[in-house]
């Protein structure tokens, strides 16, 4: 229930108001703007020409938004489940951890139907690991060599 | 024209992409003649940001020449040298109105947490960024800043981030003159975090890492006495020793959510997601600031949450203080710190990498090789 009293009759309003006493000053000048809602003058608005998710905590579009690589796919289904919860919920953040995953999968197999063959060793940068740390990489591929090599055989003897 | 192409974690390359477009009448187009990659860049790179989708382009610290401009823009024309602050602000909104410009309402329509940031993420807003040959900057009168003539072009793409967040992050320790200040982490905003905090009159300043090479670095930049934490028991009881044993009167968290220190820290925050980063900086900084003192954090952290101990905020009457740098609002002091001399951004850069060559320049930041501190990136254009 809305509380109807005029605050400023309260007995002692503001009497210890100290303005000085502001920890977030200098961050923030602080005005009366901040009291007066989402009132102010927007700037004119950008109009969408692709899909923009749009947080369930505020009522509409911002003046202007990124159009960078719209929600598509499996991962676009998750990301659009995700925005049906708010920004305090897991239920919006983990299913998006997700989709960023299964997003990963996709651009493999977007790359593949392009005809083009990611090259994962050059994006990785691992030109230059081997310029500025060889032996650490040898001996990272020494360790990852053997070790499947035994998982593979462990493999086999069990199958035996 | 070329620019980076994120395929998923720890895997970015160049790819040809369509010339950005003006969308909004306040729109420029800049094309980049500088760009970097920031330590948080690594949060996305490491897939540690939810909403980070594949075939998007990164980049939050860049300058450039405006090649062209929306019909509203009045500020700039075609052929202006300038700095983009890394945050996207309208400049009208109540925040923006206040300074906070990190903290714009009409910027990002994904995340009210955030405002917009360039190349950050569908979490800050899903624009793309500044490593590649061209970019489109919303709110054109706003933030971007022409270049003065006589500003070093690499002084100039740090001022985007890199020193106003330090910069921010002493200023909102509220440091007062004899105060002891210690900075936890010496990659690029812990060193700027450290060399501002004399600006503001501290008496000591400490400066914690694992890295040796950053720590010898701090050490002359900023003349910060630096400590490793891999060589000390405990960082916190060190500290406190350290301090008389009362704890600093400040402590500045420059590290965010992929600190080392910690192996609980490191599994659940970063290889299990299981918390948005590993908090460990954090911790220690709590836990290392005297009574009544003032804990700042600059270091990025994920949306979800983290485990700090919140007990001993409460108990010790700690006031916390963070923010994104409100780059716009800081600029002019800034730009005088620079032209007096009394800054020096552009000592930090190590490396200054082709943009072609971006695989290698994340790998080598990300794994700190050949004791990387700040790589700049440089588009072909730029090169000429």
């Amino acid at each position: 229930m809305e509380n109807t009293t005029e605050f400023k009759n309260i007995k002692g309003w503001a009497q210890d108001a100290d303005p000085i006493n502001d920890p977030t000053y200098p961050m923030k000048h602080k005005t009366d703007e901040e009291h007066k809602g989402y009132t102010w003058e927007r700037p004119p608005q950008q109009q969408p020409t692709v899909e923009i998710l749009q947080s369930n905590e505020r009522p509409n579009l911002t003046a202007v938004f990124g159009t960078s690589t719209p929600p598509s796919g499996l991962s676009g289904r998750i990301r659009r489940y995700a925005f049906q919860y708010s920004e305090g919920s897991y239920g919006h953040w983990l299913p998006l951890i997700l989709a960023d995953r299964v997003n990963m999968v996709e651009g493999i197999i977007d790359d593949l139907k392009r005809g083009h063959i990611p090259n994962i060793f050059a994006e990785r940068g691992w030109n230059a690991e081997w310029k500025y740390n060889r032996q650490g990489l040898i001996k990272k591929v020494v360790i990852t060599t053997v070790a499947t090599a035994a998982i593979f055989a462990l493999l086999k003897a069990r199958k035996k | 024209m070329l620019a980076m192409n994120y395929r998923g974690p720890f895997r970015v390359r160049v790819d040809q992409k369509p010339y950005p477009e003006i969308l909004h009448p306040n729109d420029a187009i800049v094309r980049v003649t500088r760009s970097c990659i920031c330590g948080s860049d690594l949060h996305l790179y490491h897939g540690l940001v939810p909403d980070t989708r594949v075939g998007m382009t990164f980049g939050h610290e860049f300058i450039g020449v405006v090649e062209e401009v929306g019909p509203s823009v009045q500020k700039l024309k075609v052929g202006d040298n300038v700095m983009v602050p890394f945050n996207i602000a309208c400049g009208q909104c109540a925040f923006c109105k206040q300074e906070l410009y990190g903290n714009c309402h009409e910027s990002n329509s994904q995340a009210t947490a955030v405002g917009g940031i360039f190349g950050y993420s569908h979490t800050a807003g899903g624009y793309d960024g500044g490593q590649a040959e061209y970019v489109r900057v919303p709110y054109a009168d706003v933030g971007p800043t022409v270049i003065p003539a006589d500003m070093d072009p690499d002084d100039a793409v740090l001022l985007t981030d890199v020193v106003p967040t330090g910069y921010q992050a002493a200023e909102m320790g509220g440091i007062q003159p004899g105060d002891t200040v210690v900075i936890f982490g010496a990659g690029p905003i812990g060193i700027m975090a450290a060399k501002c905090s004399w600006l503001f009159g501290a008496k000591r300043v400490i400066v914690i890492d694992h890295i040796d090479y950053r720590l010898e670095f701090v050490k002359n930049y900023a003349n910060a006495e630096v400590y490793n934490f891999k060589s000390l028991e405990d960082p916190v009881l060190f500290l406190k020793k350290a301090t008389d044993w009362l704890g600093a009167d400040v402590c500045i968290d420059a590290v965010g959510c992929e600190a080392a220190g910690s192996a609980m820290q490191t599994i659940t925050g970063r290889k299990t997601l299981m918390q948005a980063g590993s908090a460990t900086a954090l911790h220690w900084a709590i836990n290392s600031v005297k009574k009544g003192g003032i804990v700042s954090i600059v270091g990025v952290y994920g949306p979800t949450g983290n485990l700090i101990p919140i007990g001993n905020v409460v108990n010790k009457g700690i006031t916390i203080r963070a923010n994104q740098a409100s780059v716009k609002r800081l600029l002019p002091r800034l730009i005088e710190h620079v032209q007096q001399g009394r800054l020096s951004p552009k000592d930090i850069i190590t490396h200054r990498v082709p943009l072609e060559e971006i695989s290698d320049a994340y790998h080598i930041f990300s794994r700190k090789l050949d004791n990387c501190i700040k790589p700049v990136l440089i588009p072909p254009s730029a090169r000429v």
